[in-house]
């Protein structure tokens, strides 16, 4: 109840319980206790890369089993979402500072021919939360748009959406010429949108077609992962 | 009285269309433009457009407006176009539907701004309501008989589409898109949508659901809304079955064949007015209106014969809490 609530005072957890609580405060879209525990556990001398990793990203993990299970929603997500970036305002710096590992860098689009960008908008909301970088393309992208990015931005991943069973071809196009000019091995490629299946994103030559945006994001964690265990 | 109230009150089903952006990339359309531009540069395709549905039976067809709201144009830097090209949208259906031999309904298209609405997004209900006002003005200025909300996720915009229309005393109908779990993305239920549609100041004369996954999906949605006895007519526009990648291009899985069981299978689960989504083209609503007309009222579909003629369900529950969804339990609830 809202006494228990009030009573609840977050300096007072220990280190396992305030982590446990900030969990639960990403889930319920608390922004401002999540902003509050973050300070805390670096006045605690947690180290940034830690708070990110066993709080907020670990937080968002659960948020995203929840909304691939049909438990949560859109709403909720995105509240979640809003909370992690609290605790990622104070965090980014203190990332870079420390020259801690980056969780990944992506570049997002729409492809050429394709307006709908509801699913991309969510995919990057999601990839942010989670603690991704993410350069947004918007809408309507041809291929030198993405490559130019992807370059620019030293990224580790490209993803590409299409709502349109007419737009997703592109999808080929893009790729293919990736690999024209050699590089399409230096990145990882998602593909997504409400046609798309997993058979279309193997032929097309994607590294992964991520049914939706909590799957893109395990699926970005996975290659990363991946990619660095090849360093 | 408006064409839509009279019709259903005379006749126990309506026959809507079928696909707008499928008939139209049929036609010539180029990915990425704007549908809505055609209306004004390819007047003639439009019209044969709608003459298709004519032709095919439909008792009501949708105008080329879908994405006629400022927010959707301004993508094509067509913000400042929006009475025109849904007046010319409505304008374009009326000519049809006058020539028609019947009465058929110019149904004014209006689909989802594709904004997410404040706090969470950046729309505010204000700007909603007047971007909602402004295209609805406009295709009922053109001759359509009513507006059509379509494809709409949040309540939020489902509230303020049904404020704007009240506000030019337009009469309307509105559907929602049921896709995730059983629930719309925004994760409303098809019951919660009977009780929001019915507890409107300006109530739609139909509502109901349309695209969404697959046929049967959408029957299931149609279920949930007869389960909690609306008063209001029910509307089932599904897709023709699920996209499909065969050699290089796309391909709906739903047969005309399929379509008609669909037809009927949705009439006898309670929707009165009936229609297609994506995929469905004039081959699929003649044989719809086939089955319609040839059929005999039946019982509502169980879960097994909807399967085994429509295919499997995307999810195992509907969303409407028959089995209460798992609760994630947290130290400090909510």
């Amino acid at each position: 109840m809202s006494d228990e609530e009030d009573d609840l005072i977050l300096d007072e957890l220990s280190d396992e319980e305030l982590v446990l609580q900030m969990h639960d405060d990403l889930y319920d879209g608390m922004a401002d206790e999540i902003y509050e525990a973050v300070n805390i556990l670096l006045k605690r001398d947690w180290v940034p890369y830690d708070v990110l990793t066993k709080a907020l990203v670990e937080g968002m993990r659960i948020v995203g089993i929840d909304f691939r299970d049909g438990i949560l929603f859109v709403p909720e997500v995105l509240l979640a979402a809003g909370a992690m970036k609290r605790g990622m305002k104070i965090l980014k710096p203190l990332l870079i500072e420390s020259g801690a590992p980056q969780l990944g860098k992506m570049v997002i689009g729409t492809v050429k021919g394709d307006i709908h960008d509801i699913g991309k908008n969510l995919v990057a909301m999601m990839m942010e939360g989670a603690g991704f970088e993410v350069i947004d393309l918007g809408i309507n992208n041809p291929v030198e748009d993405y490559i130019d990015a992807l370059k620019r931005e030293n990224a580790d991943i490209l993803g590409m959406s299409a709502l349109l069973t007419t737009t997703m071809p592109y999808m080929k196009i893009v790729i293919d010429t990736m690999i024209e000019q050699g590089i399409r091995d230096d990145y990882i490629v998602l593909v997504g949108g409400a046609p798309l299946n997993e058979e279309f994103g193997k032929a097309i030559g994607s590294d992964a077609y991520c049914r939706d945006a909590a799957v893109a994001v395990e699926t970005a964690k996975e290659f990363m992962a991946r990619k660095h265990n090849q360093l | 009285m408006d064409l839509l109230s009279k019709l259903l009150a005379e006749k126990d089903w309506l026959m809507a269309d079928g696909a707008t952006g499928t008939n139209l990339f049929n036609r010539g359309l180029e990915a990425g433009e704007a549908p809505e531009l055609w209306n004004v540069d390819q007047p003639a395709k439009i019209k044969a457009l709608y003459q298709d549905a004519v032709d095919s039976g439909s008792d009501i067809f949708l105008t080329n407006s879908f994405g006629g709201t400022a927010a959707r144009l301004k993508l094509h830097n067509a913000q400042d176009r929006v009475r025109e090209l849904n007046k010319v949208a409505a304008a374009l259906g009326r000519e049809v539907a006058d020539k028609a031999g019947r009465p058929v309904v110019v149904a004014g298209s209006v689909g989802p701004t594709g904004e997410i609405f404040e706090p969470l997004g950046p729309l505010s209900h204000a700007e909603a309501v007047e971007m909602f006002e402004e295209q609805g003005a406009a295709l009922m200025e053109g001759g359509a008989d009513v507006l059509w909300l379509e494809t709409i996720s949040a309540p939020e915009e489902y509230k303020a589409a049904a404020e704007a229309f009240a506000n030019i005393n337009a009469p309307w109908v509105g559907t929602m898109s049921f896709d995730t779990a059983g629930r719309t993305m925004m994760g409303m239920t098809s019951t919660s949508m009977v009780e929001m549609a019915q507890g409107l100041d300006n109530r739609p004369l139909g509502f109901g659901a349309n695209c969404g996954v697959g046929a049967s999906d959408l029957l299931r949605t149609i279920r949930g809304f007869k389960a909690a006895n609306p008063e209001i007519p029910i509307v089932a526009k599904g897709n023709a079955g699920i996209p499909k990648f065969v050699h290089g291009h796309i391909h709906y899985d739903g047969t005309p064949e399929l379509m008609g069981k669909y037809a009927v299978m949705v009439r006898n689960s309670g929707a009165k007015i009936i229609g297609g989504c994506c995929g469905t083209m004039p081959e699929h609503l003649v044989a719809m209106r086939k089955a319609l007309e040839e059929t005999p009222m039946g019982a509502a579909p169980t879960d097994e014969e909807i399967t085994s003629v429509l295919g499997g369900f995307s999810s195992k529950s509907d969303g409407t809490g028959d089995e209460p969804a798992p609760v994630r339990i947290r130290r400090r609830r909510k």
